[in-house]
């Protein structure tokens, strides 16, 4: 019997057995699916963007769905960074899945207060800094397109935590390159890309907004080739590993990613479609490994053919 | 909740775009408690990303039945389904109706197709009420024999007159209120458009009674994950805050909901 194959691969100092994440926003703080699937099977959790205090979010409609794809104004609604300690951090320690917290700030201390309360918490094992939520009217937006606001967020939250550091690149810039160098050498360990992509859509009968936000953040398949894109031009540039987010639905999608230089995958959108998506994913890219006969997930990683 | 790949049993249009989609789903249906929901993956709808909620119409050990109008891309697309196709649900979701208090006359209001939500209400009532159904025209008026066959009386509004009297449900209500309701004490369960909700809610209060709405915000996830389907809700201190249709609801007691004006 040949080995089943190696699917482990690391971000920087942590160490998932599979490659397959949830993405941060489309599976809550984990107890909103655990009765679906076991939270065990995941590579790791990324949940809901966290903030220095509560915050109630965006007026509804939140979200509305367009052809493949489904545009967010949820406005980074959450229970504050103490908040969720207290609430979620219990029933996640119960798992044996990593546990990633995303956050995000109006402030350059408001990044470094979040991530230094984070690294506090037992269970954590790595931080997503969001410097690119599309509808966040202040702050978080210009973190991800200013490039030395960018650098400066990320070496603030370095400098307060010694978790594996993921800063998470926004679509909506003139290159990710300098993006993703910026990350590697401010002292990122992985980045993940992309955020949603800036949108919106409009009720022709009423001439008005489809979300109470007015634009949001487009998400779904409708973004995945854009998004395999990038991965592969930040895979170019970067030696550090890479979380490939886009529109990923099927196994396919997620090795489409990985061939194109992400180390690791996070599945968003599907989510909601399907709740066992994730588990199908790290399922069909074991099968692949085999049928190429590959000893891990490793020789696969920005393989692609030139 | 239960993720479950569910046979269609029978799948047909009742009148006026309104459809009756009847499901095999022997994990869920048992499980189903009155004023809960199911979340449904429309087949052959590659561009769709998101589930469809519906109220459960009907549950027994079995099967499940949802009543639908062909209203979006999805229901349209649903009227395509064939007896023996699979259709992924997820459920029950939410919180449901509450068990009818023994001491109170049950009242039922509904709005359209609202009335789905509310026949397993009627059908575990222990005491049996009235109900007040109520639409446009005489075409959104679904399902009355079912209800009487349950032992309700049935009372009918429709803005055109086409079928009961002329006018919305919550003038029929108050009629009936003015008239009928005699010393009892009511307890309304009610699913429709929020303008016949808020209506009923402010009755409610004024009547000084109780009443279990069920909302129905538009919807993501339906698990309580993506935070779409908020609602205000009063808080103790006066304040208010954003609770999860899909979770703590779709049922409110009327005076927890806030209503944006």
């Amino acid at each position: 019997m040949t080995p089943k194959p190696d699917m482990s691969v690391h971000l920087g100092g942590l160490r998932m057995k599979n490659p397959v994440m949830v993405a941060s926003g489309t599976f809550g703080y984990g107890p909103e699916y655990a009765d679906l699937i076991d939270l065990n099977r995941l590579g790791a959790v990324v949940v809901k963007g966290i903030s220095r205090e509560p915050v109630r979010g965006n007026p509804p409609p939140r979200t509305v769905e367009v052809a493949s794809g489904l545009i967010n104004a949820i406005g980074l609604q959450n229970p504050g960074v103490d908040g969720f300690a207290s609430e979620y951090m219990p029933f996640l320690r119960k798992y044996d899945v990593p546990v990633i917290v995303n956050i995000w700030g109006r402030s350059i201390d408001d990044y470094a207060f979040v991530a230094e309360r984070v690294d506090a918490v037992d269970g954590v094992a790595g931080i997503e800094v969001n410097v690119s939520c599309p509808n966040i009217k202040e702050g978080s937006c210009m973190f991800g397109s200013n490039l030395d606001m960018f650098k400066r967020v990320i070496a603030a939250v370095r400098q307060k935590t010694r978790l594996t550091l993921i800063p998470k690149l926004a679509p909506d810039i003139a290159g990710i390159q300098p993006f993703a160098k910026a990350a590697e050498e401010s002292g990122a360990d992985a980045i993940s890309l992309i955020n949603s992509v800036p949108a919106m859509a409009i009720d022709i009968e009423e001439r008005r907004p489809k979300l109470g936000n007015v634009t949001g953040g487009l998400s779904g398949p409708a973004i995945k080739p854009i998004a395999v894109k990038m991965v592969w031009e930040a895979a170019k540039a970067v030696k550090i590993p890479i979380v490939g987010i886009g529109g990923i639905s099927t196994a396919p999608d997620a090795l489409e990613f990985i061939i194109a230089g992400a180390t690791a995958v996070a599945v968003g959108t599907a989510n909601f479609t399907e709740p066992a998506t994730a588990v199908a994913i790290i399922e069909g890219i074991d099968a692949y490994l085999v049928r190429n006969g590959m000893k891990g997930i490793v020789e696969l990683v920005g393989s692609l053919w030139k | 909740m239960l993720l479950e790949d569910a046979k269609v049993l029978q799948q047909r249009e009742i009148q006026g775009g309104y459809c009756l989609l009847v499901m095999s789903a022997p994990a869920i249906a048992p499980r189903v408690q009155p004023g809960q929901f199911v979340h449904l993956r429309v087949p052959h709808l590659d561009s769709a990303v998101l589930r469809r909620p519906f109220s459960v119409y009907k549950a027994d050990h079995n099967t499940l039945s949802i009543l639908y109008k062909d209203v979006g891309r999805g229901t349209v697309a649903m009227k395509a389904l064939r007896d023996g196709e699979i259709v992924s649900l997820l459920g029950p979701l939410g919180h449901g109706f509450p068990p009818p208090a023994k001491d109170k006359y049950p009242v039922l209001v509904a709005g359209g197709y609202g009335m789905a939500a509310l026949y397993l209400v009627a059908k575990n009532a222990p005491v049996k009420g009235t109900a007040f159904f109520g639409g446009r025209f005489a075409s959104d008026i679904l399902c009355v024999d079912e209800f009487k066959s349950l032992g309700w009386e049935v009372l009918v509004a429709t803005e055109d007159g086409s079928l009961g009297i002329q006018g919305l449900v919550t003038d029929a209500l108050e009629i009936w209120l003015q008239k009928e309701l005699k010393n009892r004490e009511p307890e309304f369960f009610a699913c429709g458009p929020n303008g016949m909700l808020k209506a009923v809610g402010a009755r409610t209060i004024r009547g000084n009674w109780t009443a279990w709405l069920s909302i129905d915000n538009k919807m993501g996830c339906g698990v309580g994950a993506c935070l779409t389907c908020v609602q205000k809700i009063q808080t103790p201190d006066g304040g208010w805050t954003w609770e999860r249709v899909c979770k703590e609801g779709p049922v409110f007691e009327c005076r927890s909901i806030v209503w944006e004006e």
